[in-house]
C-alpha cells in the first residue's frame, strides 16, 4: 500500500497524477476463509480491519452482492452523534464517536470527519422535557449534550428561523459539539483499502446464496454466485437483507426492512456551518463540502426491498423544511434515492452470536447505522475474534427479544432514528 | 406513490389514504398463558421479512376506516391483490396458474 501524504501528493503532480496505484485488488474468492464477513459496506469493511489490525486475523474475505460501500453506507446523510438516551446505548454510540477522532490517522485515508455540531430542535413543551432529560443522561455518561435558548440556537445556525409565529416555532434545542458528518464513501473506501493492505480479500459482485450448516448445525461456509466457500467463521452485516441471508441458516429474526429516503439540493455556497434535526417535523439537513443541502426524510410505513421510497414522505420532509429554514424555499433539489434500512423492535441493534455456532450478526442499526460504522466494525471484529461479545456490545444479543431485556430508544425518542 | 385497492370500497385510492399494519396473518395466540418465552418472541417480535411476495395488512384509515389485507411484492412493490380481513391466505400460485 503506498502511503498518502503531502510527499507523495506532490510527487504524483510533477508526473501528472499517471502513476496512482489501484487502492485495493479486486480479489477473487479462495477455497477456504478463517473468517468470512457477508455485506462490504463500512461495518462490514470496518470489521475486517480491526480483525487484521487487532487481532491478527488475516485470512478474511469480505463479499458483496453488489460494489462496495453501494449499499446503505453510499445513501445514507453522513451525520454523527452519540446523544442516545440509554447507558447501553450512549457507551455504544459513544465507542464509535472516539474511534472517529482519529480515524484519517488510523487508516490513512480522509474520512473528512467534521465536528460541526449536531443540533436538535425543540419545537414545544414535551420535546423540552425529552431532550433535557437526555442532556442529563448524556452527561451522567460522559457524552457531551447541551441546552441552548432559541436565541443561541440562531447564533449557532443563522439561517434557522425562530420566529414566535412560525408554524413549528423553536423553543430551544440540544446541542452536541462532538457530533458532525463524515465522508461515507471514504469511510468505506478508507477500510477497504486499509483491510486490504493487510491481506483481506474484498470480493465484489458476488451475492452469497445461503450459509451452509454442517450435520452438527456448525457453520461450514457460504454458498454464493462464485460457489461455495469454506469458513468456520460467518459474520453477517447485511443491514436490510440481513433476514434473507439469515433465514438461510434457518434463522427468525426480529427485524423489519423499510425504505429510508434521503434527497440533495443544487450546490450552492457554504451557509449552512452545522447539521440540525427536528424529530417533532421529522426533518435533518445539513450541507456537504460540495455545497449540497443533504436532507434525510423517513422510513416508508410498509416493508419494502425496493431501494426508493413514496414521494408522500419527500413532500413532507421538504415542507417541513421550508417552515423552519425559509431561507431555503426557492431551492431546487436535484436527486432523491432509498437505501433498505432494518429496522428492529427495540430501535437498537443486534450485535453478537447467534445460537448457530459460528455465526455471528451485526445488524438492526434501522435508521442510524452510519454514525456507529467505526464502533460496529471493532466491536463485530472483537466479537467474531474471541468468540464473546466485547462489554459494549454485550447488552446487544437477538436474546433480549426472548427475555423481555429490550434496550428502548424508540419509546425513548418516540420517533424513528 | 403506491396505488391500493381497498376490497371494502371497490376503489383503487392513492397511498396517503391508508396506513400500514404490519405483517398480515400473525394469530394471536389461543391460549396466551401456556406460551413459552420464546412463542412470545415469535408473536411479538419475529417477523418473516421476506424479499418477494409478502401477505400484510393495511388500514383505509381515510377512507371507511376498516383493516384488510394485501399481498405485495416487497422488490418492485407491485400489489398483486388485496382482500378483506378474516378470510383465508389465499394461494398466489394457484390464483397465477388459473388466470393463466
Amino acid at each position: 500500500m503506498t502511503q498518502y501524504s503531502a510527499f507523495a501528493l506532490l510527487k504524483n503532480a510533477l508526473s501528472g497524477h499517471k502513476n496512482w496505484r489501484e487502492q485495493w485488488p479486486d480479489a477473487q474468492p479462495k477455497a477456504e476463509y478463517d473468517v468470512i464477513i457477508v455485506g462490504a459496506g463500512g461495518h462490514g469493511l470496518g470489521a475486517a480491519y480491526y480483525l487484521a489490525k487487532e487481532h491478527g486475523i488475516t485470512n478474511v474475505a469480505v463479499i458483496d452482492k453488489g460494489w462496495l460501500g453501494g449499499g446503505n453506507t453510499g445513501r445514507n446523510t453522513t451525520i454523527i452523534r452519540s446523544n442516545y438516551l440509554y447507558d447501553e446505548s450512549a457507551r455504544l454510540y459513544d465507542h464509535a464517536l472516539d474511534l472517529w477522532e482519529d480515524l484519517s490517522q488510523d487508516l490513512n485515508y480522509n474520512v473528512m470527519y467534521s465536528k460541526r455540531g449536531v443540533m436538535m430542535l425543540a419545537h414545544n413543551v414535551h420535546d423540552v422535557q425529552s431532550f433535557k432529560r437526555h442532556i442529563h443522561s448524556n452527561r451522567l455518561n460522559g457524552v457531551d449534550n447541551r441546552w441552548l435558548s432559541p436565541e443561541d440556537a440562531k447564533v449557532f445556525c443563522p439561517p434557522l428561523n425562530i420566529s414566535r409565529d412560525a408554524r413549528y416555532p423553536v423553543v430551544g434545542a440540544a446541542l452536541q459539539m462532538r457530533a458532525g458528518t463524515a465522508r461515507h464513501d471514504a469511510v468505506a473506501w478508507g477500510y477497504a483499502r486499509a483491510a486490504a493492505a493487510r491481506g483481506v480479500d474484498i470480493i465484489q459482485n458476488c451475492p452469497v446464496i445461503a450459509i451452509r450448516r454442517g450435520p452438527d448445525g456448525a457453520v461450514q461456509g457460504v454458498d454464493t454466485a462464485k460457489g461455495f466457500i469454506r469458513a468456520k467463521k460467518v459474520a453477517v452485516s447485511a443491514a436490510g437483507n440481513t433476514s434473507v441471508v439469515m433465514q438461510s441458516a434457518g434463522l427468525r429474526m426480529p427485524l423489519e426492512s423499510y425504505p429510508l429516503q434521503a434527497l440533495v439540493s443544487e450546490p450552492i455556497k457554504p451557509v449552512f456551518p452545522c447539521v440540525v434535526m427536528s424529530n417533532t417535523v421529522h426533518a435533518y439537513i445539513s450541507q456537504s463540502d460540495k455545497g449540497e443541502l443533504v436532507i434525510g426524510s423517513g422510513t416508508d410505513q410498509y416493508v419494502s426491498y425496493s431501494q426508493r421510497g413514496g414521494l408522500p414522505l419527500i413532500e413532507h420532509t421538504v415542507a417541513a423544511i421550508c417552515e423552519v429554514f425559509p431561507i431555503f424555499s426557492r431551492m431546487r433539489m436535484l436527486r432523491k434515492w432509498g437505501g433498505i434500512v432494518d429496522v428492529t423492535p427495540d430501535r437498537s441493534p443486534i450485535l453478537g452470536k447467534m445460537p448457530v455456532k459460528g455465526l455471528y450478526v451485526n445488524c438492526g442499526w434501522g435508521t442510524g447505522g452510519f454514525k456507529a460504522t467505526p464502533g460496529a466494525g471493532h466491536l463485530l471484529a472483537w466479537t467474531v475474534a474471541k468468540d464473546e461479545p466485547h462489554p459494549i456490545n454485550a447488552p446487544f444479543t437477538l436474546e433480549r427479544f426472548t427475555t423481555g431485556r429490550l434496550i428502548d430508544e424508540a419509546a425513548a425518542a418516540a420517533v424513528a432514528h | 406513490m403506491l396505488l391500493i385497492h381497498c376490497p371494502y370500497c371497490d376503489e383503487t385510492l392513492p397511498e396517503p389514504e391508508f396506513t400500514y399494519a404490519g405483517e398480515a396473518h400473525v394469530a394471536r395466540p389461543a391460549d396466551p398463558m401456556a406460551l413459552s418465552d420464546e412463542e412470545w418472541r415469535d408473536f411479538l417480535f419475529v417477523r418473516s421479512n421476506p424479499r418477494g411476495t409478502h401477505y400484510e395488512r393495511w388500514r383505509h384509515i381515510n377512507g371507511c376506516g376498516r383493516f384488510f389485507n394485501a399481498i405485495r411484492d416487497t422488490v418492485t412493490d407491485k400489489f398483486a391483490m388485496t382482500y378483506r380481513a378474516g378470510e383465508p391466505r389465499p394461494n398466489l400460485d394457484a390464483l397465477k396458474e388459473a388466470a393463466e
